[in-house]
C-alpha cells in the first residue's frame, strides 16, 4: 500500500496549468524525491497534496481514504506533515509552542475543560508539553525550547519545522528544499537525520530538493517534474541516466552543483 | 547541522504555590476588594470628598463594563488578529437582552422566574443571573451567527464588514417597535426601567440579601469585580490552551496554521463567539448599571473606543487591555472633566476640557503609535516585533543581535 498517492492530478489557475495529470505514488516506508527545474510545479504539488490547492482533476489519496480536496486542517490531521520552502514557523511563539499547535488534532480537550482546568485537561497539556520537549531534543534544539521561533538561527528555525510537522504523528512527511542555504556538510547531516526519522517515527518521506547530492543519497524513488509535467520516474541511477532528465534539467544545472 | 542529542537538560522551572493562572485574577479580585474597602471606609478616612470627585462609584462601574467588553474584545483582537469595529453589536445585543429578560416591556406576558418583583406584575422576569447566562448565550448564538458569513473575509476585508454589523444591530434594537407589527425593541423610547438585581447589598453596618437600589453602587461593583475577574481567568486559561495556542498560530500566519492541523474556520469563530459571550456579558451589566436599554447609546463611537482600549492598552495582553480600559472610561468619565474644573480653579481660566475630549485622545493616539505603539502593558512578543527596525519575516535570515534580543530571552525565560 502506498502512504500517499496521487492519481492523474491536474492543476489550473485560470488558463495556466501548473501540473498535469501526474500520477504518483510514495510506499509506505519509502523515501521518494520530487526533482525539476525552477517553475516545474513542485511546490504546487505539494500544496496539492496538503490541500493548500484545490485539484482540478484528478484524485489524492493518503493511504486508502480519499482525501481529494479536503481541507487542509483535515489532511494534517489524517497525519500528513509538512516544511515549507520558505519557512513558516510561528515567530512570535516560542518552540514549544510552535510544536504543540501541530498537536491540535490530537488534543481532546474542549473550551469548557480548559476554563476549569479539569485533571484530564491539565494532564493532557502536560504530555503535550513531555511530547514537545522529546521532539525538540529529536531534532536537536531542545535546549531553545523557550525561544521564540523567529529568533532561533535558520538552521535551527529548520529543524524547528521538522518537529513540528513531526507532532501531527505524521505517516507521510513532506519536506520542502529542507537543505535550501545549508553547507554540504550540512546537507549530508540532513540526509542522515531524514534516515532517522524514517526508522525512529515509522514514516515515509516525500522531499523536494534541488541539491543533486542529497537527492541522490537520500531517496529509493525519484520523481521529476517538469513543466507541470511528469517526464521521468526511477532509481536515483536511472534519473542520473535518463536522457530527457539530463537535457531538461541536469544539463544545465549540474555545473553549478556542488558534488 | 547536527541533529544528536546533546543539549543539556533543562531546568524543571520553580514550584510555584499558586498557579499562574490564577495569580492574576486573584490579584485582581484583592486589588477590586481593596477599593471596595477604600470606598467603604471612605468616610471614616476621611476619603469621602476626594473619592467622590475623582474616583465616583458609577464611574468605576461603567469602567468595569468597559474591561469585560474591551477583554472580549481582546480575544478577538488581541488573540485571534481579527479586526473587529463593530463589537457595540454584542454589547447591544447583551442589553436588550437584559430588556426584554427582566422589565415590563412585554406586558401581555407575565412570565417570572426567581425575578425580583412582585409576580403580579406583568413583562418578564428573570432573575438578573439567569440574564446573564442568557445574554451571553444569545451574544454567542449571535457571534457565531455573524461571524460565520464574514470570517471567511480577510483583514482590511473583515474589518469593513463588521463595521457594517456593529452599524446594523443597533440600527434594528432603533427601528425595532414596528418590525411588522411588533414591538421588539421600543425603539428611541428604550427599555426601562429594568429589574433590580437581586444580590447582597453592602449596608452601612453589615450586609443583608435584597434588591439593589440605584444608590447601591458599590454592591453592584462588587458584582462587575467578580465579572471581570471572570473574563480575565476566562481569557489567561484559554490563551494558555489548545484553542489559545491555535488562535495565536492564525494570528502568525494561517497557512501555516492550518498545514499543521488548525481549523481555520472553527478556530476563528471560537474566538468570536467568546469574545461576544464577554460582550453580552458586559451588554448585561451595562443595563443593570443604566437601568435600561437605550438604543440611541449603542454607536459606532463605542467600538472605536473598546479598540482604542484594546490597542493603547497592550493588544493581547489582558493586563494591558485592563489597564487601557479603566484608563480611557475613566478619563471619559470623570478623568477630563475634573481636571478641567481643577485647572479652570487653578488658573482662573474658564476652557470647557471635555469638549476637546476627542482632541486630546487623538493627540494620545497619535502621541503612542510615535512612541509606544505596543501599548501602555504590552505581550512580551507584541513589543518583540513592534520594536524592530526592520520588520522581517521569519526566515530571512538572522535578526540583528542587540539589545532586543536579550530582552527577549528575559521574556522567554519568565514564561517558563
Amino acid at each position: 500500500m502506498s502512504a500517499i498517492r496521487a492519481e492523474h492530478v491536474t492543476v489550473r489557475f485560470g488558463g495556466l496549468v501548473a501540473v498535469n495529470d501526474v500520477s504518483f505514488e510514495v510506499p509506505q516506508g519509502g523515501i521518494v524525491s520530487i526533482i525539476g527545474p525552477n517553475g516545474a510545479g513542485k511546490t504546487t504539488f505539494f500544496n496539492v497534496l496538503t490541500g493548500l490547492y484545490e485539484v482540478t482533476v484528478g484524485r489524492v489519496y493518503v493511504g486508502d481514504r480519499d482525501v481529494t480536496n479536503l481541507a487542509p486542517h483535515r489532511i494534517a490531521g489524517l497525519g500528513v506533515g509538512r516544511t515549507f520552502q520558505n519557512i513558516r514557523l510561528f515567530g512570535l511563539m516560542t518552540a514549544e509552542e510552535n510544536v504543540k499547535v501541530a498537536m491540535h488534532p490530537h488534543l481532546r480537550s474542549g473550551v469548557t475543560a480548559t476554563v476549569l482546568g479539569t485533571p484530564r485537561q491539565r494532564r493532557e497539556e502536560r504530555e503535550a508539553r513531555e511530547t514537545a520537549r522529546e521532539l525538540l531534543d529529536f531534532v536537536g534544539i531542545g535546549g531553545s525550547f523557550g525561544e521564540y521561533a523567529r529568533n532561533l538561527s535558520y538552521g535551527d528555525q529548520r529543524r524547528l519545522e521538522v518537529a513540528r510537522a513531526l507532532a501531527l504523528r505524521p505517516s507521510v512527511l513532506l519536506l520542502d528544499e529542507p537543505t535550501a542555504g545549508m553547507n554540504p556538510r550540512e546537507s549530508a547531516r540532513f540526509t542522515d537525520f531524514v534516515h532517522r526519522v524514517r526508522v525512529e517515527k515509522d514514516l515515509s518521506v516525500l522531499l523536494i530538493e534541488h541539491d543533486m547530492s542529497v537527492v541522490m543519497r537520500v531517496s529509493e524513488r525519484v520523481t521529476v517534474l517538469d513543466r507541470g509535467e511528469r517526464i521521468a520516474e526511477g532509481t536515483p541511477e536511472e534519473i542520473r541516466a535518463n536522457q530527457r532528465v539530463v537535457e531538461a534539467y541536469l544539463g544545465k544545472a549540474a555545473k553549478g552543483q556542488r558534488t | 547541522m547536527g541533529y544528536e542529542l546533546s543539549r543539556p537538560e533543562p531546568t524543571p522551572p520553580r514550584r510555584r504555590r499558586i498557579p499562574a493562572h490564577l495569580r492574576w485574577p486573584l490579584g485582581f479580585l484583592i486589588a477590586g476588594l481593596l477599593f471596595f474597602l477604600l470606598h467603604y471606609y471612605a468616610t471614616r478616612l476621611g476619603l469621602k470628598p476626594f473619592l467622590d470627585t475623582w474616583l465616583p462609584k458609577s464611574t468605576i462601574n461603567e469602567a468595569l463594563v468597559w474591561v469585560i467588553c474591551a477583554l472580549g474584545l481582546n480575544i478577538v483582537v488581541g488573540y485571534a488578529g481579527l479586526l473587529d469595529l463593530g463589537f457595540v453589536a454584542f454589547w447591544a445585543i447583551g442589553g436588550y437582552t437584559a430588556g426584554w429578560l427582566m422589565s415590563g416591556f412585554f406586558h401581555f406576558l407575565n412570565v417570572h422566574f426567581l425575578g425580583a418583583v412582585p409576580t403580579d406584575q406583568p413583562g418578564v422576569h428573570f432573575s438578573f443571573w439567569m440574564v446573564l447566562l442568557a445574554g451571553a448565550a444569545l451574544c454567542f448564538v449571535f457571534g457565531v451567527l455573524i461571524g460565520a458569513p464574514t470570517l471567511r473575509l480577510r483583514s482590511d476585508y473583515l474589518a469593513l464588514v463588521t463595521l457594517g454589523f456593529g452599524e446594523i444591530i443597533p440600527q434594528v434594537f432603533r427601528n425595532g417597535d414596528n418590525v411588522f407589527g411588533y414591538n421588539i425593541s421600543n425603539g428611541d423610547k428604550s427599555i426601562t426601567p429594568v429589574d433590580p438585581v437581586r444580590s447582597v447589598a453592602i449596608e452601612a453596618n453589615g450586609f443583608s440579601v435584597r434588591n439593589l437600589g440605584p444608590f447601591d453602587e458599590l454592591s453592584r461593583y462588587l458584582i462587575f469585580v467578580a465579572l471581570a475577574a471572570l473574563i480575565i481567568f476566562m481569557s489567561l486559561r484559554l490563551r494558555d490552551g489548545k484553542l489559545g495556542r491555535a488562535w495565536l498560530a492564525i494570528r502568525e500566519d494561517e497557512v501555516a496554521a492550518s498545514a499543521m492541523g488548525v481549523p481555520l474556520m472553527r478556530t476563528k469563530l471560537a474566538a468570536y463567539g467568546i469574545g461576544a459571550v464577554a460582550g453580552g456579558l458586559g451588554g448585561v451589566a451595562y443595563a443593570t448599571h443604566v437601568n435600561g436599554a437605550f438604543a440611541g447609546r449603542f454607536n459606532f463611537s463605542i467600538s472605536i473606543t473598546l479598540l482604542a482600549m484594546v490597542v493603547l492598552g497592550g493588544m493581547g495582553n489582558v493586563w494591558g487591555v485592563t489597564l487601557g480600559a479603566l484608563v480611557i472610561a475613566w478619563v471619559n468619565q470623570t478623568g477630563l472633566r475634573r481636571a478641567g474644573e481643577a485647572f479652570n480653579t487653578q488658573f482662573g481660566t474658564e476652557i470647557d476640557f471635555t469638549s476637546y475630549n476627542f482632541l486630546l485622545f487623538g493627540g494620545v493616539l497619535v502621541l503612542m503609535m510615535l512612541f509606544r505603539r505596543e501599548g501602555m502593558l504590552p505581550e512580551a512578543r507584541t513589543r518583540l516585533v513592534l520594536r524592530e527596525h526592520d520588520k522581517t519575516s521569519v526566515g530571512q535570515d538572522a535578526i540583528e543581535v542587540d539589545e532586543l534580543d536579550e530582552q527577549a530571552n528575559v521574556e522567554a525565560g519568565e514564561r517558563r
